[in-house]
């Protein structure tokens, strides 16, 4: 973080702690800033979960909810200490998100929200029902939180033990999005493909941070229970979740800031228009739903960002990280690569369809250790095709797929980039918002081990060096070491290429697919690239390259293999297939 | 249980599976031609139902004032998203449109509800107020992010939902309605006590379900839509604007939903808020179809129906819970169907 924000940030918390002691406040305000508190928690959740890991979900009142609940029961009926609730509380909520997640989060797109409302209606229902939940009457004579012989009765105190909470919830999500496992979360947004393809467990990383979110939501609800000493269902339905949502998106959702002011604003707005709309109406009901559904739906038509980007634009920020040097990190350990004239990469009778569309018929070929292979043909020819075959993005319909003497036929993607495999895609599939470097880094994943754990709590920061340090080498190889702290998607077309090249040579390969890595470079880049092949190709890498600019594939590959209508029309060194007669007539039309 | 307890309870399912049948197809209607997961469909559920059960007490009804001011949401909208191409024309059109139209609704509403027109009248005139609202909300809310992801059309959605429930309190007050039956006749099958209420609501299920085959299957406009949810961009190409469809959509979607409450209300009270329970279950069928099937939605629209029935029998208290959590098993096996790893847009 940069100095004048976390000086902004300092400031607001000295504030926070403060205000019981200023003269003359209220002590509701003390009361609305609790709520406050207890709210931001839930809504870093949703920051880590919807605004990092694309997963929108309105059930986290839910959750709140578990957490409610589980310290409910435990302290009023088998006579439980509070706190010793609180792991309890954690570990039901974490549970339970991992159950719900692994069955919700391999739904795609909209499904996925859709059944965490039906999760939400389902446990409203079933706690408004059943009696070990005593129905819509609900659990009451909770007792207060004391810690270490030290009861907190009273607002002031309660107040402090969840601003607590809350800043240490805000640390600790802080750091695990800057660890390994928080850059796999982040780059769930740049899509599932291509964090497969570097090995990322995607599935994996969507309950991670779906659990994340559950669990601290729980921390909230433990709060809330001992703060009202009575539940009931109405606080943990699906207006409430909804109103949790509003928050992160409000605050600006993926800013940890934005959810911290989301929850501040409304809860405030809120408590206001409690007030003022039933006696503008004359009636008593809900009423600030209905400004709270136009405020959402005016924020994301207008500032779908949220507030939070606009505010932080005031403190101008640096960039974010100083690059560390290259040289003074540990040196990374190498794969050991197959030796000249190994086969590195077999590929026998592949063949791929779509329905009626053969995409790829019958295609085989080799790349050998320390080669460099290009496969060319027209638009439509099965080449990108062959590559997702090849990384394991779609499953061949027939035909052998080996690695060295490792037949991978059938290989989920992550599973094949173990191996080595590293590629680059067609349309550029970089994480936006993502700063290049952090990119890079993504290639680096499978080789770090920290957990989640250890990156919350700042265990990591050697195996961290050690994986920047390969991106900063890796990224000053293609040519764009100036570049780390800019944000990648705002690079020109050929630069996202090279970094995508980057972030593959992070890998550590034994095989590098790339997609018309070419396309979009000025002339002088091209030659450059020619030149970083080369030397890839000598360190023995082996290469395979789709490309369509023939000066760059004549010159730089040692073999070509030319495919046409998803068929495999020739094969040989670029002299050779320049004037093979088939090669000719498919590129050039029949020269009849 | 014995079997005619368990017919009963079929009729019962099937009555209430036809309105969420017809609620799946305006969700699986929206959602296609326009991407939007059309969750206030519920609201027009209740708006439908109160709105017919006020011109039976011979009041006028909170949907007028509420048309009004949509009304006016939608030309703000239509003035936003096309402040690009404004002219004098344009703006006649818009007043017409949204300003104008309801203006005309309203006086006519408010002229005859005193004198308790027939039924049949009252229905018609319900129908003329609520159906409407469809086109100023996609006018208003959505057309503006027409091109946002599914996701953040479905928390607008969702965001719209909490702000219309919030306004159909505003108007129609805490109390429930419960209309009069659309026909009182009644006789008896063997064992089995049929209601013409429940004849009326198949029938008129049926009589949609065709009519909007028909309209699919036959007409320009119908093609048209199907055009658009096929392809939104090769539907522009050959000149069918998405905005078009897009009103088409929704107002069917409001005419459906209206329908489905002045249907449903003789059979159960229905509050400011009970819509969305009754649209989410039409949502349960829809999901099971995929949001793009129409028969397949149908089908799991008497799935759902019955088995709520017979879950309010052995089970009422958990009635809710049994029929959201049919959707679990069913995301289930969609989910371990389909295995390729694809990106999302």
């Amino acid at each position: 973080m940069s100095s004048p924000s976390r000086l902004a940030g300092i400031a607001i918390l000295a504030l926070a702690v403060a205000l019981p002691f200023v003269p003359g406040v209220p002590a509701y305000w003390i009361t609305v800033a609790s709520y406050i508190a207890m709210a931001a928690i839930v809504a870093l959740g949703i920051a880590v979960l919807t605004g990092v890991a694309g997963v929108v979900s309105f059930g986290q009142a839910m959750f709140v909810g578990f957490g409610a609940y589980t310290t409910a029961i435990l302290t009023t009926r088998y006579g439980w200490s509070p706190a010793a609730t609180l792991p309890v509380a954690m570990l039901i909520a974490g549970a339970l998100a991992w159950g719900i997640g692994a069955i919700t989060l391999r739904l795609k797109g909209h499904y996925l929200p859709v059944a965490t409302i039906a999760w939400n209606i389902s446990f409203f229902y079933l706690a408004g029902s059943l009696d070990f939940f005593r129905r819509f009457d609900g659990i009451s004579g909770i007792p207060p939180i004391s810690l270490l012989g030290f009861s907190v009765s009273d607002g002031v105190r309660f107040y402090f033990l969840a601003l607590g909470l809350l800043v240490l919830a805000y640390v600790l999500t802080r750091n695990l999005l800057d660890s390994r496992v928080g850059r796999a979360m982040r780059s769930l947004r740049g899509g599932a493909l291509a964090a497969e393809s570097f090995g990322i467990d995607t599935g994996r990383a969507r309950i991670l941070a779906f659990v994340y979110a559950g669990v601290l939501a729980a921390v909230s609800g433990w709060l809330y229970a001992h703060f009202q000493r009575a539940i009931n269902p109405t606080p943990f339905g699906i207006t409430v979740s909804i109103d949790y949502l509003l928050m992160a998106v409000a605050g600006g959702v993926g800013h940890l800031g934005g959810a911290i002011l989301g929850a501040g604003l409304v809860t405030v707005v809120r408590d206001k228009l409690q007030d003022l709309l039933p006696a503008l109406l004359g009636t008593q009901g809900n009423f600030e739903t209905i400004v709270f559904g136009i405020v959402l739906i005016l924020i994301l038509q207008f500032a779908p960002e949220g507030l939070w980007p606009h505010l932080r634009r005031r403190f101008a920020s640096k960039p974010r990280r100083a690059p560390p040097g290259a040289d003074d990190a540990p040196a990374s350990r190498r794969r050991t690569l197959p030796g000249p004239g190994e086969t590195v990469l077999a590929v026998s009778g592949l063949r791929k369809t779509f329905g009626g569309l053969v995409a790829v018929n019958d295609v085989s070929f080799t790349v050998q250790a320390g080669e460099i292979v290009g496969l060319i043909g027209p638009n439509g020819a099965g080449k990108s095709t062959s590559f997702n075959l090849i990384t394991g993005v779609l499953p061949a319909s027939g035909g052998e797929i080996a690695l060295g003497l490792q037949p991978i036929s059938g290989w989920p993607a992550r599973r094949i980039a173990r191996l080595g495999v590293a590629r680059t895609f067609q349309h550029v599939k970089l994480v936006h918002g993502m700063s290049v470097i952090d990119n890079v880094a993504l290639g680096r994943h499978l080789l770090g081990h920290a957990s989640a754990v250890r990156g919350a709590l700042r265990l990591d920061r050697a195996e961290e060096a050690a994986i920047f340090a390969e991106a900063h080498r890796q990224l000053a190889r293609v040519g764009l070491a100036d570049h780390a702290d800019a944000v990648a998607s705002e690079l020109a077309l050929g630069q996202q290429r090279l970094v995508e090249i980057a972030r593959a040579l992070c890998l550590d390969p034994v095989l590098l697919l790339l997609d018309e890595p070419a396309a979009g470079l000025r002339h002088s880049e091209k030659v450059a690239l020619a030149d970083l092949l080369r030397k890839v190709r000598d360190s023995g890498v082996s290469i395979l390259l789709v490309e369509h600019d023939m000066d760059f594939v004549m010159g730089l590959t040692d073999r070509l293999v030319v495919m046409n209508f998803g068929a495999q029309l020739a094969q040989g060194r670029p002299a050779e297939i320049q004037q093979n007669p088939a090669v000719l007539e498919a590129y050039l039309g029949s020269a009849a | 249980m014995d079997l005619s307890i368990g017919l009963i309870l079929i009729q019962d399912g099937v009555t209430n599976a036809a309105i969420y049948a017809l609620l799946a197809l305006a969700l699986v209607l929206v959602f296609t031609v326009t991407r939007v997961i059309f969750v206030p469909v519920g609201e027009f559920v209740s708006f439908g139902a109160l709105t017919l059960a006020a011109f039976e007490a011979g009041k006028v009804p909170g949907t007028v004032s509420l048309l009004l001011v949509l009304g006016i949401a939608g030309a703000l909208g239509r003035l936003w998203t096309e402040r690009q191409s404004l002219s004098g024309r344009m703006l006649a059109t818009i007043a017409v449109e949204t300003i104008v139209v309801p203006a005309l609704i309203a006086a006519l509403v408010t002229w005859l509800a005193p004198h308790k027109p027939p039924q049949i009248v009252q229905v018609l005139l319900a129908l003329l107020v609520v159906a409407p609202m469809g086109v100023y909300v996609y006018e208003s809310v959505f057309r503006p992010i027409a091109e946002a992801s599914v996701l953040v059309l479905l928390i607008v959605s969702v965001a719209l939902h909490i702000a219309l429930v919030g306004l159909a309190l505003v108007f129609f007050g805490a109390e429930g309605s419960r209309t009069t039956a659309l026909s009182d006749a009644s006789f008896t099958l063997g064992s089995l006590f049929i209601t013409g209420q429940s004849l009326a609501v198949l029938g008129l299920t049926l009589v949609l379900i065709l009519a909007l085959y028909v309209f699919f299957d036959r007409t320009l406009i119908g093609k048209a839509l199907r055009a658009t949810a096929v392809n939104r961009v090769g539907a522009r190409l050959v000149g069918i604007s998405p905005a078009f469809s897009g009103r088409i959509a929704f107002a069917l979607a409001g005419i459906i939903g209206a329908l489905g409450g002045i249907l449903v209300s003789p059979l159960t009270t229905i509050y400011y808020d009970t819509g969305f329970i009754i649209g989410l279950k039409g949502f349960v069928a829809a999901i099971i179809g995929g949001l793009v099937s129409y028969p397949l939605a149908a089908g799991a629209a008497i799935l759902v129906g019955v088995i709520e029935s017979f879950a309010s029998f052995w089970a009422s208290e958990l009635k809710e819970v049994i029929v959201f959590m049919i959707i679990v098993p069913i995301l289930l096996v969609r989910s371990y169907g389909t295995q390729v790893l694809e990106d999302e847009e």
